[in-house]
């Protein structure tokens, strides 16, 4: 999180009147050569809106994006050949429809500061805006569903895997840009759910 | 648009009827339309009377409740691959019924507009939904025609409460009919019919059935020593097979069996012996559709071959367990029977899981229900406490065996979330290293508790002493019993961490006699009957219980009914908790079974002044116990 963020964090509160179920979210994931955020390229995006408990699939977005960098150590995780036959929109095309998608909805993703990294660094790369969106990052959020007890230890990194295995989501499209997406969309909801039965819980209280 | 999700949707549809006939490639694009819904518990989908939306629904996950909200009678539940709301669409008119999510629910909407066309291309599609539509079924082609009915006849929404019209339902019949040919030697037909664990075998002659061997007929025949076990069936055989076609009710089926005084019923194509056998009817099916009784419920249990099919087994002992109440049967043989059946379906899952494993397990262990279950006090769908105890093994096994242990825990852990246990928040669980241990870790570890009794060490052991063996070796759970009795007996501080402990659950009644209700959360005001009235029982009963150095028995109940018998000068007050406790269990599982949940927090607003009476007169009896313990154990000079 930038500086100019961090200290906007305690004014810049919702609405009291907007509510979870009324907020535009997009949970996105994004598969990339790489760790490196100066290196490494996004190979995908996927992305959906979640608005009231509700996934349109013809309202997501999942994009291949057209490259020149490609590490051959991480074709096995996502499965995206460099030569994969499919019509591919240069970088700056895919960041300008992702831009258009995304609109001035809060973003959910899992370990969010990765892929808003690596979005940003793309952005800044072809001479576009960063992002300014509000963001949740459901690695954090799922830490405050677990209970404070002693008996209990708590893992630093939950990864989607686990969160998928709590949940009960299906692992099948796991790493592909949007299958990721999906499944970070229902743990948000579970975990909204988890939050619900310990103490109220409304759009501010999520950021805190 | 090619798209990961839509596969994912289309991946899961094709496999329900009606999808099941769309070309692929139709499939994929229709799946490209649908949105994913989420639904907490209880959300209303659609209202009676509300205007119809422009899709319908298909459960992905979860079930959903079709209700008539006037009457408040479930009039069908959907659960995965269950298609609802598609009649009113058709037939463009106002819901005539109410969807509630019964549990938390993902749902597929899927648009009519788009869905339409496909109905009308394709004929086995169209068909689909006429029949639907003409049989009044939700799903003409599921098992049994459900009997459910889908919308306008509501007249006939009794038989729901009225057992004896069940009697005009179409049968369930098993649809794997085990056959053998007519030279099978009546000893390969005993190994197949062991194998496929099944009473009757039929034997086909060119698919056509011409004979049938039953359990009977190898008692009768073959082990009185009148034929050799090398027999042929054709030689032994009953023939000829009684026919009947597959559209049977549960009375025809039941009248058939009475006429020609036989176990076995095979049904077939037409009806007659000259067309291909489709199924088999035997005197268990019939008692099946008959109702819940807990034999077949274990009978059903034996049978499962995936872990998948213990979860409507699991449905069906709830069902059991209302009509118990319903009843007013005995909270202690009620509860008895209810542990019984969940204890059996517990050990499917650890039986499963063992088969699932490479090798069989490398050394001696019991499964351990922990805390509630282990106190056979758990009726009601709740979390999962459990743990194994695994025998000594030498130094150059122990990692294999922790290894093999481990996994096969995990295992079970995620057979029993799938069957309907959620997993334990505080990871108290056997696939948790700290919870699956060998007897003499086990030993240490029970020691350091009682030696070190801090807060968190009486917690632990709180949950642990009221241990059960599920499965497995209870000779290993007897000797920790042991060695926990003996450290306590050299440890007698520990009572004082442990009655402490359990006059930490904050008494019932208020200042001004009200009750306590919950302040914060999705519970506020409402009372929470578990930490409240049941803990500070258990909790009591555990302490005495322990310190007359009982063992084996965990129940609460049966700990005071054991106490009272110990102590004849405070019968009376540990009767009365028995009394109480068994009376709030009720309590709990009847609000439990009310509200699809653990029953753990009530609203006081809707109980009626005859229960708050009853509650409270409980409280009287709690308070009481926990100053006895309070002063036999003198806690106040430590705290």
């Amino acid at each position: 999180m930038s500086l100019f963020n961090f200290w906007k964090k305690d004014e810049d509160l919702f609405d009291e009147n907007s509510s979870i179920e009324e907020t535009r979210f997009v949970v996105l994931d994004t598969e990339t050569t790489g760790f490196d955020y100066e290196n490494d390229r996004i190979l995908c995006i996927g992305a959906l809106v979640l608005q009231n408990g509700v996934i349109s699939i013809q309202n997501s977005f999942e994009v291949y994006i057209e490259q020149e960098h490609y590490d051959k150590s991480t074709a096995q995780i996502h499965g995206i050949l460099k030569a994969f036959v499919l019509k591919r929109p240069s970088e700056s095309e895919a960041l300008q429809q992702f831009l258009a998608f995304l609109g001035d909805s809060i973003i959910i993703a899992h370990h969010t500061v990765f892929d808003v990294t690596m979005i940003n660094k793309a952005l800044e790369r072809n001479g576009l805006p960063q992002l300014v969106n509000h963001r949740l990052d459901t690695a954090i959020l799922y830490k405050k569903t677990l209970i404070k007890s002693h008996l209990f230890e708590r893992k630093d990194h939950y990864s989607l895997d686990d969160l998928a295995d709590k949940f009960d989501i299906s692992k099948k499209d796991r790493h592909t840009a949007l299958g990721d997406a999906y499944i970070t969309a229902i743990a948000f909801l579970k975990i909204v759910k988890k939050l619900k039965e310990k103490k109220e819980v409304n759009l501010n209280s999520l950021f805190k | 648009m090619k798209n990961t999700i839509s596969h994912r949707v289309a991946d899961f549809l094709k496999d329900f009827p009606p999808f099941s006939f769309l070309h692929k490639m139709d499939l994929e694009k229709l799946s490209e339309q649908i949105s994913i819904i989420y639904k907490d518990k209880d959300a209303v989908i659609f209202a009676e009377n509300e205007k119809t939306h422009d899709s319908f629904y298909v459960v992905h996950k979860g079930a959903v409740a079709l209700k008539k909200s006037t009457k408040n009678t479930v009039l069908d539940m959907c659960d995965e691959g269950d298609i609802f709301g598609l009649r009113p669409l058709l037939a463009q008119e106002n819901y005539i019924m109410e969807a509630v999510a019964h549990e938390e629910s993902i749902l597929y909407a899927i648009p009519i507009d788009v869905f339409k066309p496909y109905a009308l291309e394709n004929r086995i599609v169209g068909n689909f939904l006429i029949e639907s539509y003409a049989s009044n079924t939700r799903n003409p082609y599921s098992d049994i025609h459900k009997d459910k009915l889908y919308g306008d006849d509501l007249a006939h929404d009794t038989m729901h409460s009225d057992t004896n019209s069940f009697d005009l339902t179409p049968i369930k019949y098993s649809k794997k009919i085990v056959t053998c040919s007519p030279s099978t030697t009546a000893r390969d037909v005993a190994r197949i019919m062991n194998k496929k664990k099944v009473g009757a075998i039929l034997i086909v002659d060119e698919m056509l059935p011409i004979g049938i061997l039953t359990d009977k007929d190898l008692r009768n025949k073959i082990v009185t020593g009148d034929y050799s076990i090398l027999t042929t069936a054709e030689a032994i055989m009953t023939k000829p097979v009684i026919t009947y076609p597959k559209k049977m009710t549960v009375t025809e089926a039941q009248m058939a069996m009475m006429k020609s005084n036989i176990s076995h019923l095979c049904l077939t194509k037409d009806g007659t012996i000259n067309t291909k056998a489709v199924g088999i009817l035997s005197k268990h099916d019939v008692m099946v559709a008959l109702g819940n009784n807990p034999a077949v419920l274990i009978k059903a249990l034996k049978r499962t071959k995936k872990i998948k099919e213990i979860k409507p087994i699991r449905n069906r002992i709830m069902q059991l367990l209302q009509g118990y109440l319903d009843q007013n049967i005995p909270m202690t043989l009620i509860s008895k029977i209810i542990t019984e059946l969940n204890e059996a379906c517990t050990t499917r899952v650890i039986e499963m899981c063992i088969e699932k494993m490479s090798s069989p397990p490398p050394a001696k262990f019991a499964w351990l229900a922990l805390g509630s279950q282990g106190r056979s006090e758990q009726m009601l769908h709740t979390d999962q406490d459990n743990a194994i105890v695994y025998e000594n093994v030498s130094e150059v096994f122990r990692d294999e065996t922790r290894i093999y242990f481990l996994k096969f825990a995990g295992l079970v852990n995620k057979g029993l979330f799938e069957i309907g246990y959620d997993y334990c928040p505080a990871e108290m669980m056997a696939s948790n290293p700290k919870w699956c241990m060998s007897l003499d870790e086990w030993k240490n570890q029970v020691h350091h508790w009682i030696t070190n009794p801090g807060k968190n060490e009486v917690l632990l052991s709180f949950i642990f002493f009221d241990y059960s063996v599920t499965y497995g070796d209870t000779e290993l759970a007897s000797q920790l019993s042991d060695s926990i009795f003996e450290d306590v007996k050299a440890n007698p501080i520990f009572y004082v961490h442990l009655v402490s402990g359990a006059l930490q659950s904050p008494s019932p009644t208020g200042f001004f006699r009200q009750f306590l209700v919950e302040q914060d959360g999705a519970n506020k005001d409402n009372f929470d009957i578990k930490r409240r009235a049941l803990m500070p029982l258990t909790d009591a009963a555990r302490v005495l219980i322990l310190s007359h150095s009982v063992k084996g028995i965990s129940n609460t109940a049966e700990r005071f009914e054991k106490l009272a018998e110990l102590e004849p000068n405070n019968s009376e007050l540990y009767l009365s908790c028995s009394y109480s406790f068994k009376a709030l269990l009720k309590f709990r599982t009847k609000q439990g079974l009310l509200h699809h949940d653990s029953g753990q927090f009530i609203a006081l607003e809707s109980l009626s002044k005859m229960e708050k009476i009853k509650l409270k007169r409980t409280f009287k009896t709690i308070k009481e116990l926990q100053e006895l313990i309070s002063v036999r154990f003198n806690v106040s000079n430590v705290v």
